[in-house]
């Protein structure tokens, strides 16, 4: 280890007292926010039935916890979610691999991708309940519609990125499309697939979510709609709460996956 | 002796929406055994063109360029070329990608891997075999394009202004690195550049092309009086200030 100046440990310790600086206040926020909710829930200040509170959300979430119905949903919901995701991955490179090959193909194709891509997917989940009916592959198909569209046009604009100059080398080597496909265009675009997986896992839960709402007789999305129509607000939030720790979940998941992969 | 490369009568025009451009106007030229080729001329002339169909990645629309007496087509394995940066996949050690061209043509024996080991050898890159590209430096980055290129046993060298990445220090040991390994290894070569000096040092003969439409406008035998030419040692004859001045003219003749 070489010596470390006096200015370099000076800069160093600044830097790491930002860090704990900006963690502290994010946990700061979150303290503060839940204690104002249970404090305005507990004097009366918010209708504890409407708005519910931390403390009953917690007592809810242990009861459920105990019949393990919530670890039932939980599982129906995250499972629907890593299929549909699946689904996404395979379909939305396999696409646009194809895409790719031919251009011709692409151009044709690309008004109604972008149509589709804008479409509100929300939109299509009545139908599809009626075309394939109440179940989970209707919500693994809903999944898999929010998330496809839009992987396969970022996945398509990204390969067509690739450096010409790399492609020319291969054609110089004596290769050929599938040669550039292989060697340059699939492995440059590592991580780009990545970063797209990342957001996709996101939508794909939401996808899975309307779905739920619709034509479900279980999983979160089920819950919510099922609290609320039967005025168990501290159902619908619960459930809320344990999606926002699913999509930070599979997020981390895929960032950890990133991480290693750039590493090597 | 016959020419390796025969050039006849070239023409090619670019097509876009806008209208026709011709780029290249009867180009006619040869290439002897063992011979170093420069081309110079001036900037968007066609230089890199020429270059591309004497590989084979475009075909020309009148005449022919035959290389051994075979008329020269895309993917044809007697033509190595080197094009303006490395292009070393950072995703591959060096190994792998000296490697590259063999993968893609299924040629990965164990003669063909055999002479890629002894090429490494030779040059010096053995201990860097497992590096990845970025930890090398640009002269070494240069040197496994090369030997990638030299390791499918070309007949023809194409060299596409391969040192206008290199700051100029790095630049002229590179040429010089690279000039010695070619003539060593016995191999006509044809190189493009825009820079007369290099041009000289390297060549045999320098092409010396028009302004667009280009067409053959000199052709200039390097004769220096030097013992052991290199390109390095080249630039201190005392007849190289003589053809640059000379080519240096014929390239503002069309400016």
């Amino acid at each position: 280890m070489p010596e470390i100046s006096t200015r370099q440990k000076q800069y160093l310790s600044q830097k790491k007292k930002e860090k704990h600086l900006i963690f502290a206040a994010r946990i700061l926020i979150f303290v503060l926010f839940m204690g104002l909710w249970e404090v305005s829930a507990a004097r009366g200040w918010i209708d504890s039935f409407i708005f519910s509170s931390p403390s009953l959300i917690a007592k809810t979430f242990l009861t459920m916890c105990r019949d393990q119905s919530l670890f039932f949903h939980i599982a129906v919901t995250l499972t629907e979610t890593l299929v549909s995701f699946f689904f996404v991955v395979l379909l939305g490179v396999g696409t646009a691999v194809l895409l790719w090959c031919s251009p011709r193909t692409s151009l044709v194709l690309e008004p109604y991708l972008v149509v589709l891509n804008s479409l509100p997917k929300s939109a299509l989940a009545p139908l599809l309940i009626v075309w394939l009916g109440a179940n989970e592959r209707t919500i693994v198909v809903a999944g898999i519609s929010v998330a496809i569209f839009g992987s396969i046009i970022n996945l398509y604009s990204g390969f067509c990125q690739a450096d010409p100059d790399k492609l020319k080398l291969i054609e110089t080597l004596g290769g050929h499309k599938k040669e550039k496909l292989t060697k340059i265009v699939l492995p440059a675009s590592v991580p780009l697939i990545l970063s797209v997986m990342k957001v996709n896992i996101g939508l794909c839960l939401v996808g899975v979510i309307i779905g739920e709402f619709i034509g479900a007789r279980r999983g979160l999305g089920y819950l919510i709609i099922y609290g609320s129509q039967t005025f168990k607000l501290t159902w619908v939030l619960m459930s809320i709460v344990i999606l926002c720790i699913i999509a930070m979940g599979l997020y981390a998941v895929l960032n950890l996956v990133e991480k290693s992969v750039q590493k090597k | 002796m016959d020419p390796v490369l025969k050039v006849r009568d070239v023409c090619l025009s670019y097509h876009t929406l806008s209208g026709e451009t011709p780029a290249l106007s009867h180009i006619s030229f040869d290439l002897m055994p063992g011979e170093f080729l420069s081309i110079v001329g001036p900037s968007g002339c066609g230089k890199s063109t020429l270059l591309n169909l004497i590989a084979g990645l475009i075909e020309p629309e009148c005449g022919s360029i035959t290389l051994k007496g075979k008329t020269v087509s895309s993917g044809s394995t007697s033509v190595g070329y080197m094009l303006q940066k490395d292009h070393l996949l950072e995703w591959r050690s060096i190994y792998k990608n000296i490697l590259l061209g063999l993968e893609i043509r299924g040629e990965l024996t164990p003669e063909k891997l055999a002479h890629a080991e002894e090429l490494l050898h030779t040059y010096g890159l053995d201990r860097f075999r497992d590096a990845r590209p970025s930890q090398l430096s640009g002269g070494m980055r240069q040197r496994a394009a090369l030997i990638r290129t030299l390791v499918l046993e070309p007949e023809l060298l194409l060299l596409d202004e391969p040192f206008s990445a290199l700051d100029y220090q790095t630049r002229l040991n590179v040429s010089d690195d690279i000039g010695k390994i070619l003539k060593s290894s016995g191999k006509p070569a044809i190189l493009v550049t825009h820079d007369i000096s290099e041009a000289i040092s390297m060549a045999d003969q320098v092409l010396v092309l028009s302004a667009r439409p280009a067409t053959v406008q000199k052709v200039v035998d390097i004769h220096l009086s030097v013992e052991k030419r290199t390109p390095l040692t080249s630039r201190n004859a005392p007849d190289f200030k003589k053809y640059f001045n000379l080519i240096w003219k014929e390239l503002n003749k069309n400016a």
